[in-house]
């Protein structure tokens, strides 16, 4: 048994198949791995399946509002910067709902880590278009087939500079596992997206799909390129896994706090200055 | 004394209005000072009123004694409030025709001539300055102090420039009073010299450290941005992590972010950024986050009046936000509450787990006045933190509603907070007797923040027959109308905790023969309120709307109309 594995059965809602079994598998792995203690780590998530991920295993976690899971992911990694912090949920929370946040985090750049589930389509709402959907896939909603381009947030992330971009493959566990470990242990907002196969409601993109449509990054591949990098993210053809993108030494949203240059303290072991205060008031009499 | 002085937006109005306001308090006048000014960077017309007195004055009036035009458009707005009263000066060119009649005081003074002579039209605002320094008998050592103090900024060159300029200034009034006319005799106090001068935005700031706060985020939407400009400008010094959102729906899940991880969080926003932030606010409800809403009220709908004022909000704040759940509103009254009541605000949403929303308005945050102190010796230093142990439960069930608030990082324990339905672990469910558990147990913290509810303040004869009711900013105008319409039957009640309403409520108004509500909206809604939470409904209201403060001749004249002739048959001895 795994640190973050409970003690009790649980009953998971995911459907039997889905390649959310496997996610969660690989993030209870690296975290044990990588030897964190659960108490010190916050898992921040949205609403869909994806999201449920946090329900699953023994750690702390602020399952929140549909695509708004990264500015609480910013803010408890701000308030207390011990705490390890793990924003996890699907496509359509984090890039569809969640767009607006998912592009001004990585400008943030808090030190964060950012999971992805990755199916190509909603399936808690029963089958329709996400941000990720290939052109063509017909839906109960797009029943003409998705005419828009589908959001690339490899791409995106790459051409924020942000500092890590990762893709991975649900079907590959071990791979995922190994993945996710560079990605915790990386300084600065880290992004993972992780295809994952939507057994009920995707019968398009399913295991065989990603397995014959990705191939895995050659070890000569230097991420620290980022031309390379987004030449990578946006090539046509087969889906690059693996380390895409690295941007070293960048400086994190935390360190840019002045609050902690002095005293590192989290937020909640201090208490109000009340020599500033008075001397505030009373810089207003003169 | 009220003086007005009307010019363009670019002019240096509001660095005039910092510097005399600062200047005559120093010497010992009460001062009060609002502007108004137009939505835009440059030209238009904005003005300021600076009303100067041998006692408090907190309210924007009608009324004009002195009239300073600073620019040929200058008096356009203002025909309406100039009587044969208004003593107008300035520029000629800039008084318009109908006031050179002879029936109208008139002090022509060069201002924009001097200022050219002392080096560019740039310099009027500090001549005019040292002409109003001189008319009150400000010893010109402290305006020049005043002067280098806030414009230390501008340079050794413009420094002297403008230090010149006001020196002319001082010396032109000096000239100006034509033997037989009235100097002004304002008696001055010792102890308002050393009084705080402040407006809502500071004593809001302010009030928000003393109550904790550790985090802001925000984004910039007027009148609420002064707020997050106090906090970036303090963050350094007091400990604040201050961050602007990309938008409001960021900036309220950061603030609810913030508190589950032990920070002491607050959002400041207007309509239109509150109306994005709603989803958060029943996120807050659900997972029993503590949050402090500060909302700066203008009139909408949507973008409506953006650099204007009104109290419309109200509604919208009680009831937005989809499920059931808990809430207290604050609505300060005065710049002492505003302080309190945010140090309060923080109080409440830590020891009962929900949003408090502090509700100003552009009025109440943008107007200045000196108060004798802001009471720091009361800081709420509280904390209602636990230290978990392993078999810690978010939501265990209580008799009071509220479960021990843990944090991640301090204790054994696992945090769990959700915002579908849950146990008392935190984890998600559809088990009805749950759910039914869970909405009573939220439910459950409103009486004891019933209880806890400021009772409302009255002010005036106890055994009143009439009852004028207001709440948050309207305060000051109520009370110098009700002065100005002079009965003694009637008494204010004034709220500065709209929700929920302490218990007394409807003591006070079933013993009034005729009950008014005074609020700046056009639909009466703390009357609504009133109406839906003690049944009572009111005999009438003075409403206002326009964008302009209400205004104690508003009061006045509105009360006077449902008041009519005072009764015989009051039964005051």
């Amino acid at each position: 048994m795994g640190a973050y594995d409970f003690d009790h059965a649980v009953d998971i809602a995911w459907c039997p198949g889905c390649g959310n079994f496997r996610i969660l598998k690989s993030v209870k792995d690296a975290l044990d791995e990588l030897e964190l203690d659960p108490a010190n780590v916050v898992f921040v998530s949205g609403i869909g399946q994806a999201a449920k991920t946090p329900q699953y295993l023994n750690a702390h976690y602020f399952n929140g509002l549909h695509g708004r899971a990264l500015p609480p992911a910013t803010a408890i990694k701000a308030s207390n910067p011990e705490l390890i912090v793990i924003a996890e949920s699907g496509d359509g929370d984090m890039y569809g709902e969640g767009g607006n946040h998912f592009m001004h985090t990585i400008r943030r750049n808090p030190n964060i880590t950012n999971i992805v589930h990755n199916n190509m389509v909603y399936a808690l709402t029963k089958g329709q278009a996400s941000p990720t959907t290939r052109q063509g896939f017909v839906t109960p909603v797009q029943v003409h087939g998705v005419t828009q381009e589908p959001f690339n947030p490899v791409a995106v992330a790459i051409a924020l500079d942000a500092s890590f971009v990762a893709r991975a493959f649900a079907g590959d566990a071990r791979q995922t596992t190994d993945i996710l470990k560079k990605a915790l242990t990386h300084k600065g907002y880290a992004l993972l997206d992780i295809f994952q196969p939507c057994v009920t409601y995707n019968k398009v993109n399913t295991y065989g799909w990603f397995k014959q449509n990705t191939y895995t990054l050659e070890e000569s591949y230097d991420p620290t390129d980022r031309e390379a990098a987004f030449r990578k993210a946006t090539e046509p053809g087969k889906f690059p896994l693996g380390v895409l993108y690295i941007k070293e030494d960048k400086p994190t949203f935390e360190e840019g706090l002045s609050l902690y240059r002095q005293d590192t303290r989290p937020l909640y072991q201090r208490t109000v200055d009340m020599e500033m205060l008075r001397g505030l008031v009373d810089s207003m009499r003169t | 004394m009220s003086i007005v002085f009307s010019g363009q937006a670019g002019q240096g109005l509001q660095t005039l209005e910092a510097l005399l306001t600062r200047m005559l308090k120093r010497s010992g006048y009460n001062v009060f000072s609002y502007s108004e000014f137009m939505s835009r960077i440059r030209g238009g017309n904005n003005s300021t009123q600076v009303r100067v007195s041998s006692r408090r004055v907190s309210a924007y009036t009608r009324r004009i004694d002195l009239f300073v035009p600073l620019h040929e458009d200058a008096m356009e707005r203002f025909h309406d409030r100039i009587t044969q009263e208004t003593v107008i000066l300035g520029d000629r060119a800039f008084i318009d025709d109908r006031y050179l009649d002879g029936h109208h005081p008139v002090l022509e003074v060069p201002i924009n001539e001097v200022a050219r002579e002392k080096g560019g039209a740039v310099y009027a605002n500090t001549v005019l300055l040292g002409i109003l320094a001189g008319l009150f008998f400000v010893d010109s050592d402290l305006m020049h102090e005043e002067i280098r103090m806030i414009l230390s900024g501008l340079g050794e060159d413009r420094l002297q420039k403008n230090l010149d300029a006001s020196d002319e200034g001082y010396e032109r009034s000096k000239k100006l009073l034509k033997p037989g006319q009235a100097a002004v005799s304002i008696e001055r106090t010792a102890e308002v010299r050393n009084e705080v001068l402040t407006d809502g935005i500071n004593a809001v700031g302010l009030g928000g450290l003393a109550g904790g706060c550790t985090f802001v985020s925000s984004y910039p939407m007027s009148p609420s941005t002064g707020v997050l400009v106090f906090f970036t400008k303090k963050a350094e010094s007091s400990g604040v992590v201050v961050e602007q959102a990309e938008d409001e729906i960021s900036a309220v899940n950061m603030a609810i972010g913030s508190w589950y991880a032990g920070g002491r969080a607050l959002v400041t926003t207007s309509g239109g950024g509150y109306a994005l932030m709603v989803e958060g606010v029943s996120l807050a409800g659900c997972i029993e986050s503590p949050l402090v809403i500060h909302l700066g009220q203008r009139p909408g709908p949507a973008t409506g009046l953006p650099t204007r004022t009104e109290q419309a909000d109200l509604q919208f704040a009680l009831y937005s936000g989809h499920g059931e759940f808990p809430r207290a509103i604050l609505a300060p009254g005065t710049h002492e509450q505003g302080f309190s009541l945010t140090r309060h605000a923080f109080y409440l949403a830590d020891k009962y787990q929900v949003p408090v929303f502090i509700l100003t308005d552009q009025f109440f945050l943008e107007r200045r006045y000196n108060v004798p102190d802001l009471d720091t010796s009361k800081v709420y230093d509280q904390r209602f933190i636990v230290q978990t142990r392993a078999d810690y439960r978010r939501y265990a069930l209580t008799e009071n509603g509220v479960s021990p608030r843990g944090i991640p990082g301090f204790g054994e324990g696992r945090v769990r907070a959700d915002s579908d339905e849950h146990d008392e672990d935190g984890f998600i469910t559809e088990d009805f007797s749950t759910r039914t558990a869970m909405v009573n147990k939220r439910l459950k913290k409103l009486s004891g923040l019933r209880k806890e509810a400021f009772p409302p303040q009255l002010f005036g004869p106890k055994d009143y027959r009439n009852l004028v009711v207001c709440w948050g900013s309207s305060l000051h105008a109520v009370q110098e109308g009700l002065d100005m319409l002079g009965r003694d039957d009637t008494a204010i009640l004034h709220y500065s905790q709209v929700y929920p309403l302490a218990e007394v409520t409807a003591e006070y108004l079933e013993r009034a023969h005729r009950k008014i509500v005074v609020e700046s909206n056009a639909t009466a809604q703390f009357a609504r309120l009133v109406r839906s939470e003690a049944g009572i409904a009111f005999d009438g209201a003075v409403l206002k709307y326009s964008g302009l403060p209400l205004m104690p001749e508003d009061v006045c004249e509105g009360l006077h109309e449902k008041l009519g002739k005072k009764e015989s048959t009051h039964g005051r001895v």
